[in-house]
Order: C-alpha cells, then structure tokens, then sequence
C-alpha cells in the first residue's frame, strides 16, 4: 500500500501538513458554518416580529428541558474525545465504550428532541403556523438531522471496530474526522441554545 | 492499472479502460473534465436554441412567436442553463483537466469524490430539464397571465433568481419551480463536493518545489472560486430549503401576510449571486492570464499582482450582493455603503486589467485564435466591467434596473467574458487534449464573426435599455421606436449561432484529421505542456521538481546579456526526451481503480427529488424511500471498496 500511496503522488510533495481528508472535512465544517449561519440569521430575523399568529416559539419553550439536553449534547463531546484518546492508546475496548457511550447520548439529544417538536406541535405551533415557527423548525431540524447522522458514523466505527477486533489507522483518522464533525455539530448547537432559546 | 476483483461487494470492480463502461466508471480527472466539457456544450446549445427563441419573439414590436408562459420559461431556462449548466461546468472541466498537470500531480485527492461530483451534476441537470416532461403549471388566482398554455412543455418560470413572493405557491401554481429549486440543490450539491476535493487538492498535491506563489494563475484562480463556492453554496443551499418547504410542507418564510419576508429572499439569493458571478468569471481571467503571456512571449507582468487582485476579489465579493437590491428599499445607509464596497471592487478588477496589458506591451505578439480570444475577452470585459461601475451609483442605477442596460452589463462580463475566456482556453488547449491541431483559418473565422455577432447582440441594449426597454417583457409596443435596435439584436444573435457553428465543425474535423501537436507546439511555460499530448492516464511517467515560476519555460529559455529570453541550444532536446521519457514510466504506476459508486449515487439523487416533489401521492413517497435506500447502500458500498486495488502479481 505504501507503493501506491507513493504513485498518488500523497508523498514528496508540496503540501499543508494536513492529512487530504482531515483537510477536507474542515473545508466542509468551514462550509456548514455559513449553511447554519444563513439558518440562524433567518431565525433571528422572525424571532422578534410583532403580529405573528400565536403560538411563536418563544412562547413554548421549556428552558430547563432544553438545559438538560444540552447539558447531555455536550457531554456527549467529552466521551468524543475520550474515544478519540483511548484510541490513541490503541485501547480497542475503551474506544469502543467511549464511540457508543458518544451515540447514545446522541440518541438522547434526538429522542429529547423528538419530544419538543411534538409538545409544540400538540401546543398549536407547526411550520405553517408563522415564520418564527417555520425558522424554528427547519434550523434545529437541519441540526437533528446532523446529529442523526453523526450517530450512524459513531455506529458504524463501533460496528467496524467490534468487527475486526478494533481500529485500523485508516480507521483511527475516519475516528477522528466524525470527532471533528461532532464536536462542530456540538458547538453550532451551543450557538443555537443560547441565540435562539436562551436571548429573549 | 488492471484490476482484479478480489472481494464480493455490492458491484464487481468494473475493468473496462476504454469504451462506453470505461466513462461511466472512471476516476480519472482527465476523462471527468472531458465529459464536464462535452456536456455543458451541450447545455450551451439548448441555452443558446433557447436564446434564439427568446429573440425571434423580440425582433419587432408586438411579437406574436412565442405566448407569455412561454416567453417566461424561455427567459427563465435560458439563465437558469447558462449559469449553473453551461459557464460553471464548462470552468469545472478545465479545472479538473488542468489542476493536476499544472501542478504536477497524478489525479486529484479524491478520484471517486470527483466522479461523484459530475454524476450529480448531470443527472441534476437532467432532473431540471425533465421539467419539460413532467413539470406543470397553472394560472394563479386573480393573476393577469390569462394564456399559460406553452408548446414546449411546462418549465419553469420565475426567473433564474427565482424571486419570492413570485415563487411561493399561491402566485406559482404547479410543480416548475419546484423542480428548478430542487434541480439547483443538486447542482449545488455537485459544485459543493467538487470545490473541497479541489481545494485540497491545490493545497496537498503540488509537485515538489511548486509553493503557492509558484502556482500558474489558473490554478491560483480555482483556488478562490473554489473557496467562493464552498462558502457561498450552503447560503444558496438554505434558500432553495425554504422556497422548497414553502412550496411542499406549507412553512411561511417567504409569506409576507404571516411574519415571512420575502426580501430575505434576495439577500441570501444574492448573498450567494454575487459571489456566484465571480466564480464565473475568475476561471476564464485565470486562462486568459495563462494564454497572453504564450503568445506574448513574455512572463505575465506583475505575478503577485495577478494573484492578490484575485483573492481580493474574492474577498469583496461577499460584501457588495446588495447592489442587486439597491430599488428595493434596503434604506440610504445600506445603499451608500454597498454602493461604495463596489465601486471598491473595480480596483483589483482594474489592476488585472493592467497587468494584461502589461503582459502584451512590447511583446513578440503571435496572433493565433486563443490569442484573438483572449485580447476579445480583455476588452469585452473591460467594456462590462465599467457598465457595471456605473450600475455602483445608486440612483443611476435607479435608472437602470430592469432594463436592458443591465442585459448589456451582464452579457458583456459573462459572454464577452466567461465565454470568450472558456473559447481561448478551448482552442490553447486543444494540442494537449487530442494530439492534434486545430483548423487556425475556422478558428479565426469563428473569432470575427463571434465577436462580430456579439457586439451586435448586446451594445445595441445599452441604447434600447436607456431608451427604457423593459427586462423580462415579453413584448414592447409598436409606438416606442425600439423595433429597429431590437431587429440588429436579433440579427446579431444569428451571427453568434452561425459562429458556433464553425466552432463545432473545426473540432470534430481538427480531431480527426488536425495536424499531429507535438507536446508544446505553443513553446509553453506551464507543466501540462511538458508531458505527451493527448497526456498518459498516469499524466507524469514521473513527477516533477519545480524551482521557480513557470519553470518549464526557464528549463528551454535563458536570458543574455540584455535581459532577453534566449532559447537554450538544449531545449529541442529536452522536450523530444520529456517526450519520451513522458510515454515510457521506468516502473509501472498505479492509480486510482475505477468504480460504479459514484453513478450509482448520482443516479439515486435525482429519485429522492422527485419524491420531494411528489411526495403527496403514495408513488411519491415510494420514490422517495427508493432514492434515499439507494443513496445509502451506495455510500456503503462506496466506503467498503479500497480506492486502489492491490497490484496484481503480473507485470503489465
């Protein structure tokens, strides 16, 4: 394999320092910043409009509910880069732990937000109500389905690894490229907690 | 470069490498970049079939040819193709043919990625264009369209800015302009995959000794479009979601009678549209910036000047999209301060300007078609540039807006630019795609009367637009005098189609039977030019070392006493060996092995858009189960299969 790295021509060139793919994935983290901030800068476009039909969100939130899901989000981070360092280790088990123990809290976040989408919407608030409500929506479930679909990448790390009996250093970069991911879905969402519920 | 499939997955590894299959499977960069080109030729002569269409309407007053609907499809699908399936594709094909030989490198980072990207690009294209097949529309409630019957077949009609409230559902009836948004989110998702494999590529992959200031402009210039993409296409992205979600899941975005703001429309719209218009025109100054220094016969004057107007256009052109908005009331601050961030803008665009000039001045100028094309570029857009200047005064512009004067500006910056850029760089590399020559009398031919053609098209609508002819109308009265400008238009617009015409009969015959290039006919100063024509699958048979600014030319050419270039009495010499050496590697060379992956992935993306569309009726739903599960097991597939295979243990 190193011959045909060699011929790619991935050696004894010009370069950054930074590996193609770990290069790769903070271009595209660079380019989901501008996706989520167009999405956050629409919401707070709408959020203090006068005159909208009720309910608006601001009007349902439940912000201690929000804080402990947060609070789950961001420890999910912790067991990231706890997985990411077992893995640097080369402590297979303790990788697999800390990858399962990160999508479960995922799977917290999600399920917590599966159950305010469905409070609001049995409150009287959908994306058709106002345009708060359609800014709401579409920002945390454009960010949902980012969580979701980190939870599928930790998953399959974890079913790769318990496959061939751990990581391979190919496989210890994919680790590390889903932690950058993650722990950028984790920030946005520090962002959106603290705009979208936490500033009146 | 054989294969062997030693694993079951979900395809065999396809082995073809040449024929139908060897296409549709290829991770070569060269192969993507032709099948880029030929394809957005193609979409150039349905945008243009539909310009033509759009101009026997306007030849006379009251034209009766084509109806209103039609009109604003026409209008409508000739912006939306040249744009997103003509100029930006067709700038994506020399990227992906040129980025890695200029900077002397086997492929780009990510072969598989690429292919993707193009899949995704065509059959988004398709899906867009399927419009004519399946897309519908209707007369809105209390609308003044009383006639929306179309002879073409329903697509849409908005605009290639799609402008809400005009898109939202109750004043766009039907499904067109669902398909235009939802064609657009794919053709951004293409451009968005290519930009990051690009971008890392230019950063990671340069041949040893080739640092960033040592890059050709060309590829100085992909770097910025590609960082203008990456950051410009999720805005666009947001926006095509929320017209989408207005129009299928009955959200209020763009709903001014609940909260919406249908100005936010044209903020991200054009948040993303401005940069978007640079990431048009910096591919064609970066191949002009590579073809008037050859037939200069001089070094581009002022390197680093080149390169930091570039990125300093880039990074201007986030700050300036307002001045597209400037007559919807965005208030007296907002207009003064976008008014001067563009008049700002007009500096590096200048200073390029000069250093073209510069890079001609007192040069041995050989006036071959390229050449032709390129100066044509310099002072097509140099007139567009200024028009646009003028569109920076605010209440000048007042003047202007929707008018034909701002039809003059843009087809001057994006035909006399983009267009005559992508035809010089058509015909300078043309030696190094085929092998072979080009026809020099058709090709000048095609030159005069294009550039004959398009100044008859367009200066004549600075008059008609200052005369206060209205954009987007599909008639104009016969008492207004604009008839006999808008006949020269017509005519002009003919000029240009016979032009193409010529074009396309010099390549199919120059392919054939052009005289045989050689591997630098021009006496070139970039690497492409040091390895055989057509080049080697694995382009370098080995990699280079670069140790200064156009290295190749410093290899042939020292200078004497005086400072003149003086060709080395061992230049002849050292190309016929790179020629040689070029055709027989000393060792075998590896490289990326083909895939079915990334046409599998393509092919499903297009499902799950209809199903966005449709997803009302049970079968819609059902396509888009289908398109998102084939999306899926695709990408499984896709990251169980090893980039390379192992060498086989034959020699070959």
């Amino acid at each position: 394999m190193a011959d045909l790295a060699h011929d790619l021509g991935h050696s004894e060139h010009e370069g950054l320092g930074v590996e193609n793919r770990k290069l790769a994935m903070w271009i595209f983290l660079a380019s989901e910043f501008m996706f989520f901030g167009a999405l956050i800068s629409t919401y707070l476009l709408f959020k203090g409009k006068e005159g909208l039909t009720s309910p608006v969100p601001r009007e349902l939130y439940d912000i201690p509910f929000t804080s402990v899901s947060s609070f789950v989000l961001l420890m999910s981070s912790l067991t990231m880069v706890l997985a990411h360092n077992a893995q640097g280790r080369k402590d297979q088990p303790a990788t697999r732990s800390w990858l399962l123990a990160t999508a479960l809290l995922g799977m917290v976040f999600i399920g917590g937000q599966v159950y305010e989408f469905s409070t609001f919407v049995h409150e009287g608030m959908t994306m058709r109500t106002n345009a708060a409500a359609s800014g709401f929506y579409l920002l945390t479930g454009f960010h949902g389905t980012h969580v979701l679909i980190g939870i599928i990448m930790l998953l399959s790390l974890f079913g790769i690894s318990r496959r061939h009996g751990g990581l391979s250093d190919a496989n210890g970069l994919n680790l590390e490229l889903v932690g950058l991911y993650w722990h950028f879905v984790d920030i946005i969402w520090i962002v959106i907690f603290t705009v979208v519920y936490l500033i009146p | 470069m054989t294969t062997t499939a030693t694993r079951s997955t979900i395809f065999r590894r396809p082995t073809a490498t040449t024929g139908f299959w060897s296409w549709v499977t290829t991770v070569d960069h060269k192969k993507i970049g032709i099948m880029y080109g030929y394809t957005a030729f193609f979409f150039l002569l349905i945008g243009g079939l539909e310009a033509l269409l759009l101009r026997i309407q306007l030849a006379g007053p009251e034209g009766q040819f084509l109806s209103q609907a039609e009109y604003n499809s026409m209008f409508t699908m000739h912006g939306t193709t040249m744009v997103f399936l003509v100029i930006m594709p067709m700038s994506a094909a020399f990227m992906n043919f040129l980025l890695p030989l200029m900077i002397g490198a086997r492929d780009v980072a990510f072969p598989r990625l690429n292919a993707l990207s193009f899949w995704i690009f065509l059959f988004g294209g398709i899906f867009l264009y399927s419009t004519f097949l399946f897309g519908t529309t209707g007369a809105p409630a209390g609308g003044f369209l009383a006639d929306d019957v179309s002879r073409l077949g329903s697509a849409p009609n908005g605009g290639w800015f799609g402008y809400a409230p005009n898109t939202e559902p109750q004043f766009s009836v039907g499904t067109v302009m669902d398909y235009w948004a939802i064609g657009l989110q794919i053709l951004g998702l293409a451009s968005l995959l290519s930009s990051i494999n690009l971008i890392t590529t230019i950063f990671n992959l340069r041949a040893k000794g080739m640092r960033l200031l040592r890059m050709p402009v060309f590829v100085w210039m992909s770097l910025v479009v590609n960082f203008l993409l990456a950051f410009s296409l999720p805005i666009i992205a947001v926006a095509l979601w929320m017209i989408t979600f207005d129009r299928q899941f009955g959200s209020q975005f763009f709903q001014a009678t609940n909260g919406g703001d249908p100005i936010l429309w044209q903020h991200l719209f054009w948040l993303f549209g401005h940069p978007e218009v640079y990431v048009l025109i910096l591919p064609a100054m970066g191949i002009v910036s590579e073809v008037l220094p050859v037939y200069s016969r001089k070094p581009l004057f002022g390197y680093p000047a080149v390169v930091f107007a570039g990125a300093a256009i880039g990074f201007l052109g986030f700050g300036v999209w307002a001045h597209h908005m400037f007559s919807s009331g965005i208030g007296t601050v907002a207009q003064a301060a976008f008014g001067l961030s563009t008049m700002t803008i007009a500096i590096p665009t200048g200073i390029k300007i000069f250093n073209w000039l510069g890079t001609m001045w007192m040069g041995r100028i050989r006036f071959t078609t390229p050449m032709l094309f390129a100066i044509g570029f310099v002072g097509m857009f140099t007139i567009g540039g200024l028009s646009g200047v003028t569109h920076s005064v605010v209440p000048a512009d007042w003047q202007q807006t929707d008018t034909y004067y701002i039809v003059a500006h843009f087809h001057y910056v994006l035909f006399g630019g983009a267009i005559f850029g992508i035809f010089a760089g058509l015909y300078y590399w043309f030696p190094k795609l085929t092998g072979r020559m080009y026809n020099e009398k058709l090709g000048k031919t095609h030159f005069w009367l294009m550039f004959l053609g398009f100044n008859l098209t367009f200066a004549p609508m600075h008059w008609l637009g200052l005369q206060g002819m209205v954009r987007r109308t599909w008639q104009y009265a016969s008492d207004t005098n604009l008839g006999p400008w808008n006949m020269v238009v017509t005519i002009g617009a003919f000029v240009i189609a016979a032009s193409i015409l010529v074009f396309m009969w010099n390549w199919v015959v120059s392919k054939r039977r052009g005289a045989e290039a050689g591997i630098d006919p021009w006496d070139a100063r970039t690497l492409e030019w040091s390895i055989p024509s057509p080049p080697p699958v694995y382009n370098f048979a080995e990699i280079p070392t670069v140790t200064s600014l156009d290295d190749f030319w410093h290899q042939k050419y020292t200078e004497d006493a005086e400072e003149r270039s003086v060709r080395r009495e061992s230049a002849d010499a050292l190309v016929a060996e790179l020629e040689h050496k070029g055709r027989n590697p000393d060792r075998p060379i590896h490289l990326p092995a083909p895939s079915y992956f990334p046409i599998a992935v393509g092919l499903s993306l297009p499902l799950v858009g209809y199903g966005i569309v449709y997803h009302g009726e049970p079968w819609g739903v059902a396509l888009l189960v289908v398109g998102v599960l084939a999306t899926v097991i695709s990408f499984i597939g896709w990251a169980q299969e090893p980039t390379e295979e192992e060498p086989p243990g034959e020699e070959h």
